[in-house]
């Protein structure tokens, strides 16, 4: 993104609701949920509609919370700021995040989020409940089931990049949509 | 055996149990920082009523939303009161905003899982 203008006035019709870049802290989120919860009230999408996405929203702001990398001394890029934003297009809203994670951790993030893409919606269902069922949940989260619990609501394809920084980090960027026409 | 009242928060649901009485009611939002440590004290209390519960115990669950380290934890509260109804005669009424698909999913993963009457109830606007 070179041009801020350029992104200004893309082509398509977006209209940005939130957008954060920064140090996440918990006190934070709660103030993104907040601000978020206001505007889409305020807008007049359909009650599922709404819940899906402060429900997506929810789970991608809390896996920031956890999965973001600690402040590392070491390095000359600030590996513990993310981002955040949630559009809205024509047809559909979406929610980007972005940050930080250790490139050794690429790989096997990337084979979760293309296992999860290729189930169709009844093995995420079923996914979902199995992992649930015997999922173990620690202090950094859900144990797995947070991203399937995204796909799931969203219904859609996941959309990520992962870009390597360096030998130690690389920026991971998900992008989720939720289809106002159902 | 303790009732436990514990209001809701933008954080956390409303939590009323009255081992007593047999009713169990959990309604609002569940995505505290700590979901483990929030339902710890309710997971203890349903512990203590299985020795000695009611002979029928009622259970309605009015979420708006709950994040996936809560449905863990939800999940664990339910398998207690699958426990329970060995020895007491337990519903669990599963609320539900009409067109939220996402709730009565919700609602029908929990009953895939444990083995305890469910009712799905639409709550009309």
């Amino acid at each position: 993104m070179n041009n801020i203008h350029q992104f200004y006035t893309k082509g398509e019709k977006e209209i940005v609701i939130l957008s954060f870049k920064g140090e996440v802290t918990s006190g934070l989120l709660a103030s993104i949920l907040k601000l978020l919860e206001c505007k889409i009230e305020e807008s007049e999408e359909p009650i599922i509609i709404k819940r899906k996405i402060t429900n997506i929203v929810v789970e991608c702001l809390q896996n920031l919370f956890h999965h973001t990398e600690k402040f590392d001394n070491s390095s000359k890029i600030s590996v513990n700021t993310v981002l955040f934003i949630v559009l809205k297009k024509v047809n559909e809203y979406t929610i980007i995040t972005g940050n930080y994670i250790l490139t050794k951790n690429v790989i096997i993030l990337k084979n979760k989020l293309d296992l999860i893409n290729s189930l169709d919606k009844l093995e995420l269902k079923n996914i979902y409940r199995k992992t649930l069922t015997n999922g173990q949940i620690s202090n950094k989260g859900g144990g797995g089931l947070g991203i399937i619990d995204i796909a799931r609501r969203s219904g859609k394809e996941l959309s990520y990049k992962f870009d390597k920084i360096d030998e130690k980090y690389s920026f991971y960027t998900l992008r989720v949509s939720v289809a106002l026409n159902n | 055996m303790e009732i436990i009242i514990l209001e809701g928060t933008l954080k956390t649901p409303t939590i009323e149990f009255n081992p007593f009485e047999g009713y169990l009611l959990i309604k609002g939002r569940s995505i505290p920082e700590n979901s483990i440590e929030f339902y710890q004290p309710l997971i203890e209390e349903l512990e203590n009523y299985f020795i000695t519960p009611q002979p029928t115990t009622k259970v309605d669950i009015q979420l708006e939303y709950f994040n996936t380290s809560s449905s863990k934890c939800i999940l664990d509260v339910l398998k207690k009161i699958e426990v329970i109804s060995e020895s007491s005669k337990v519903n669990i009424n599963w609320f539900y905003e009409e067109y939220d698909e996402d709730m009565l999913e919700a609602g029908e993963d929990y009953q895939a899982i444990v083995n305890i009457p469910f009712t799905m109830i639409e709550i009309s606007e």
